[in-house]
């Protein structure tokens, strides 16, 4: 019972961490893909959605050469502070992070592209700036696709392994993320606790990515 | 007549459309007339500061809203017009009520509770403040709209096929209300339209486009008895014999 607490409390620090910081910076990249033209934009679209059809070890092997302790930002970091994000629980929300930032941004893009053209204009228009028009106009009519790009975002950090894997290991109760002490167990032959833990995951992310869907559906007009 | 208005402007959007045009208004209603993409609401859009034309002049009373020489573009914030989109582009997620005060320059002050009050009873919307859009039939959305834009106190109106999402049945007494309305306020109104009876029976002045360029200019009886070209003298001629109100393209 102490594990299976353990596991999921440390699950839900690292997926409420990584989904706070991908709300607040998946919508502005999503912002800026969606409304704005500029040389590299798909050069940024392609680096942010490249983790979701690489191997999360290959994501993970990544984060190691970049965060690791000899990493090129991981190692400056180190000397400066005698902390790194190995085997850390920020490693596995930093693995989190990236994995499932994609999922947000393109999901929250669409529901800002899908907002009519001529309701931002009538509001230049009609004398508000453009973070006016944002805040009283664009989110509130993108908040079914954004809310939904936070849930799924949310759903598949809980559900990281193989980049949590590689940047923070799997220490128990350090970085043993539910997904990890499942295979723990299942290792080591605790069948039980494996299924336990299955099933309790298995219900989370259900429920989950059913609110996705009816948040994603749920429009004006 | 005054010159209150004056549009100048060119631009290239693609290697087979470019808009090259020139006119001039006073405080007048002014009918575009043209078929569908010689460019009329993309004069709104250029008007509105919404696209940037390449080169021009655009000018509102003393206020230069663009000049590609003397550098000056002002932002469509800082532009004092009031536009109506084709589709009255009400936001959804508002009420008649946010709506409409979507556009004063104060929305919570009590100058603009009182402005409102008498929108709504300018603009016959009486009963309707906590209603949805999509709840309201095209003729109010239109006047919500129109009372949204009001708010600002523009100094000219743009109207894009302000008549083409309301029923037959009513668009006579909408032709009487903004008429009315241009006398009231006393500044030019521009009129987007592809249909000519709507044109005719509304225009001080008519401007017919196509292709991006302005074909001919003048009252509606200088089009009709002196067509610059076939075309329009054949538009003129069916109207006329006919006695069609409505013939379009």
């Amino acid at each position: 019972m102490e594990a299976i607490l353990t596991a999921a409390r440390l699950s839900l620090l690292v997926s409420v961490t990584a989904t706070a910081l991908i709300a607040l910076v998946g919508l502005a990249l999503a912002y800026i893909l969606a409304r704005r033209d500029f040389r590299g934009k798909h050069l940024l679209d392609a680096l942010i959605s490249v983790p979701l059809v690489l191997p999360p070890t290959v994501v993970g092997y990544y984060l190691v050469i970049l965060f690791g302790r000899e990493g090129w930002i991981g190692a400056p970091l180190y000397r400066l502070t005698g902390w790194s994000f190995v085997f850390t629980w920020q490693g596995a929300a930093l693995a989190a992070f990236v994995v499932a930032l994609p999922l947000m941004v393109r999901v929250s893009r669409a529901a800002l592209e899908a907002v009519d053209k001529d309701l931002i204009n009538t509001s230049y228009v009609l004398g508000k700036s453009e973070w006016e028009t944002v805040r009283k106009v664009v989110l509130p009519l993108a908040k079914g696709g954004i809310m939904a790009g936070i849930l799924l975002a949310f759903a598949r950090a809980l559900g990281e392994f193989g980049a949590t894997l590689m940047i923070a290991g799997n220490i128990p109760g350090q970085t043993g993320t539910l997904p990890l002490s499942i295979y723990s167990a299942f290792q080591s032959g605790d069948d039980a606790l494996a299924q336990t833990l299955a099933i309790i995951l298995t219900i989370i992310s259900g429920t989950v990515i059913y609110l996705a869907g009816k948040w994603t559906s749920s429009r004006w007009i | 007549m005054d010159i209150a208005l004056s549009v100048r402007f060119k631009k290239v959007l693609s290697s087979n459309f470019s808009m090259d045009v020139s006119w001039q208004a006073g405080r007048e209603i002014v009918v575009l007339f043209g078929p569908s993409g010689a460019g009329k609401s993309l004069t709104f859009q250029i008007l509105a500061g919404l696209v940037t034309p390449d080169e021009g002049h655009l000018q509102l009373e003393d206020v230069v809203f663009h000049d590609s020489r003397e550098g000056i573009d002002l932002p469509p914030q800082f532009r004092e017009i009031g536009y109506l989109f084709q589709h009255y582009a009400l936001f959804p997620h508002m009420t008649t009520r946010e709506n409409i005060l979507y556009g004063h320059r104060q929305p919570q002050g009590n100058a603009a509770a009182s402005d409102l009050a008498a929108m709504l009873v300018r603009f016959h919307l009486e009963g309707l403040e906590q209603r949805y859009p999509g709840a309201l039939s095209g003729g109010q959305r239109q006047r919500v709209a129109l009372a949204r834009a009001m708010m600002r106190k523009p100094k000219l109106l743009l109207l894009d096929e302000p008549l083409s999402a309301v029923d037959l049945a009513v668009r006579r007494s909408i032709r009487t209300e903004l008429k009315n309305l241009q006398r009231t306020l006393n500044i030019p109104m521009v009129i987007v339209t592809h249909d000519l009876g709507e044109a005719l029976a509304l225009a001080d002045q008519l401007i017919i486009y196509d292709l991006g360029r302005v074909v001919q200019a003048g009252t509606p009886d200088e089009i009709v008895h002196h067509p610059q070209n076939e075309i329009i003298a054949e538009w003129a001629g069916r109207t006329l014999v006919r006695g069609e109100r409505s013939f379009s393209f």
